[in-house]
């Protein structure tokens, strides 16, 4: 086979990235490229033509991507820039319908573009790419005003149902396992795919409106396949939910995800539980706190924590 | 080659990629298929509906892994959580060989979730087959790289992108998982000649060879995996097979994706050329 011969063309007067023989160059080249992917595309889905430092990017892109007789160096590096963008902005579209619909489609790409700006993936695979979401909404409030605390509600809703879906699993408890041990001293873990949120609006109604309406809610496939822009939605708007506090447990039960109402004395028993309280300290906090006395609690109780062991939420604590 | 150490001396036919709209069609029709090729980092789950599926898959048919993540190219070290999560999910599917890309992706740990291509130069091309070993030695398994698609190419190569190949799995002295589809659409992006590709690496150490479809715009082509073969990368697939020997082949379709059956009538296509060899023996 032909080879080329290497050249030895590293010289301190050559450009930045042209020549890439160890490790440390191959980084600061794939640090420029990085740099160049992760900048937001300008409102018209285009690279943006200043770089960080005030350069025009042309000439950034001129110094390690070569021209063709068709494109410039801009044009080819903006390839790239476009799909990462239409990449991760259509897996978040695919993500969170309920957040996109609370927001409508314009303000929900500057969200996810302001996101993916300050938090870029860590994450190998694009089904964590939502993970920080909720922290990034809590320190940009204006982003999603006037509706930031209903989108806080969804997207630790929507990120829920990402937790159940696929998230670990340990072996449930079985009767074995807590034979014996009298209720003051047993404590029972939950399920890591499980998650207990008490939220301020009815978000699970609103979404299974939004995905009624909206039939799109496939995840796409990880893949070389290049994506096209973030699509804009025509549909009729789904009314935003009024203010009212539910408890919710996000959960999977035989590889479906579901989420399950809870009355506000089950969600403090869990979340007790979740705390690592006793079974009889987690019941006693919060039947004490209740203001409903006309229930047999002994006989409530018993019943959920035979439907919650039924379900498989309890295992084995850490 | 047909079967070689580098596909697990497998004979493997026609496979098509598993999809999740096929699911479905797949686990209640139980259609016959060669073998399915699964997205690695799609089942490196901790549990769920994506496990249940792969193992009712596995229980009927052969599967073959392909990775997305690993980004042998970048200048970071091989992440040894990743590794160990493929490892776990090796164990399961009994992969004969596993494939990834010849890309990089990540770097300083923030992914872009692309396939991005390399500068072609002996250095990068040591660091890069250094990786491939330490994975494939961790992994316990036959590796195949997969030259990808490009839409740039960098000042600082100082060799063709076949040469990089061949340097890089004969450092490495892993396989090639040859995509066909991909060498036409760089080869129209970059102006050379996808059969002096093709006419030169080595042979010997092609696993597996993937077909696709790809889109073409004004002034580029961009690989979408969004339609069937066309025209020329079927002539450039039999051109392939009568110097590598009849080698197991996946089609790939991700996007706008139809029927399994279309997909799979598709895939066999491949078959004629296939076929074409045996008879010419």
């Amino acid at each position: 086979m032909k080879r080329s011969k290497p050249t030895n063309s590293a010289n301190h007067s050559s450009p930045p990235n042209s020549v890439v023989h160890s490790r440390e160059d191959l980084r600061a080249l794939q640090r420029t490229m990085t740099s160049a992917l992760f900048r937001p595309l300008d409102t018209r889905w285009g690279m943006q033509k200043t770089w960080a430092d005030g350069r025009p990017t042309r000439e950034v892109a001129a110094e390690f991507i070569k021209p063709n007789d068709r494109l410039s160096s801009f044009e080819r590096l903006e390839i790239y820039n476009r799909q990462y963008w239409f990449r991760v902005l259509d897996c978040l579209h695919d993500d969170y319908p309920g957040l996109r619909a609370i927001l409508g489609a314009k303000k929900f790409t500057q969200l996810a573009t302001g996101y993916l700006a300050k938090y870029p993936s860590n994450s190998f695979t694009l089904r964590n790419l939502g993970e920080r979401l909720e922290e990034f909404i809590r320190e940009e409030p204006g982003r999603t005003a006037p509706h930031e605390p209903l989108a806080v509600d969804m997207v630790q809703f929507e990120w829920a149902q990402t937790v159940a879906f696929d998230g670990p699993s340990k072996r449930p408890i079985t009767a074995d396992d807590i034979l014996g041990k009298a209720p003051d001293q047993l404590t029972l873990g939950l399920q890591p795919y499980l998650s207990l949120l008490s939220l301020n609006y009815a978000v699970d109604d609103f979404l299974v409106a939004v995905k009624r309406r909206d039939e799109d809610a496939l995840r796409g496939e990880a893949s070389n396949a290049i994506h096209s822009a973030p699509r804009a939605s025509r549909r009729k708007p789904v009314r935003r939910p009024k203010k009212r506090q539910i408890f919710l447990a996000v959960h999977r039960y035989e590889n479906q995800v579901y989420s399950k109402r809870l009355e506000p004395e089950e969600y403090q028993i869990l979340a007790a539980l979740a705390r690592g309280e006793t079974v009889a300290a987690a019941c006693e906090t919060a039947i004490a706190q209740t203001a409903k006395t006309d229930l047999d609690w002994t006989e409530t109780v018993k019943n959920w924590f035979d439907t919650w062991t039924a379900l498989g939420w309890f295992c084995l604590p850490q | 080659m047909p079967a070689n150490e580098f596909n697990g001396f497998t004979d493997y036919g026609i496979g098509i990629g598993l999809r999740v709209p096929h699911y479905r069609h797949i686990l209640a029709e139980k259609p016959v298929v060669d073998w399915f090729e699964i997205i690695s980092e799609n089942f490196m789950v901790d549990g769920g509906r994506p496990l249940e599926v792969l193992d009712e898959i596995l229980e009927q048919y052969r599967v073959v892994q392909h990775g997305v993540a690993i980004y042998f190219g970048s200048a970071d070290h091989l992440d040894k959580t990743h590794l160990k999560k493929l490892k776990r999910l090796v164990r399961r599917t009994n992969t004969p060989w596993l494939s990834d890309h010849l890309c990089w992706g990540s770097i300083d740990g923030r992914y872009t979730h692309d396939l991005l291509p390399m500068p072609y130069t002996f250095g990068v091309a040591k660091h890069t087959a250094e990786k491939i070993k330490a994975a494939r030695d961790y992994l316990e398994v036959p590796i195949c790289v997969e030259n990808v698609s490009s839409y740039a190419e960098y000042h600082a190569s100082e060799m063709t992108e076949w040469e990089f190949l061949s340097e890089v799995v004969e450092l490495a002295d892993c396989g090639i998982l040859l995509d066909v589809n991909n060498i036409y659409v760089s080869s129209k992006n970059h102006s050379f000649n996808p059969y002096d590709y093709l006419d030169n690496i080595p042979h010997h150490r092609v696993g597996q060879v993937h077909i696709a479809g790809h889109s073409k715009f004004e002034k580029y082509l961009l690989d979408t995996h969004d339609h069937p073969v066309l025209d020329p990368v079927w002539k450039m697939y039999a051109h392939a097979m009568k110097s590598v020997g009849n080698t197991a082949t996946l089609l790939e379709w991700d996007d706008r994706i139809p029927t399994f059956n279309e997909v799979h009538r598709e895939a066999l296509k491949a078959n004629k050329f296939r076929q074409s060899l045996v008879a010419a023996k």
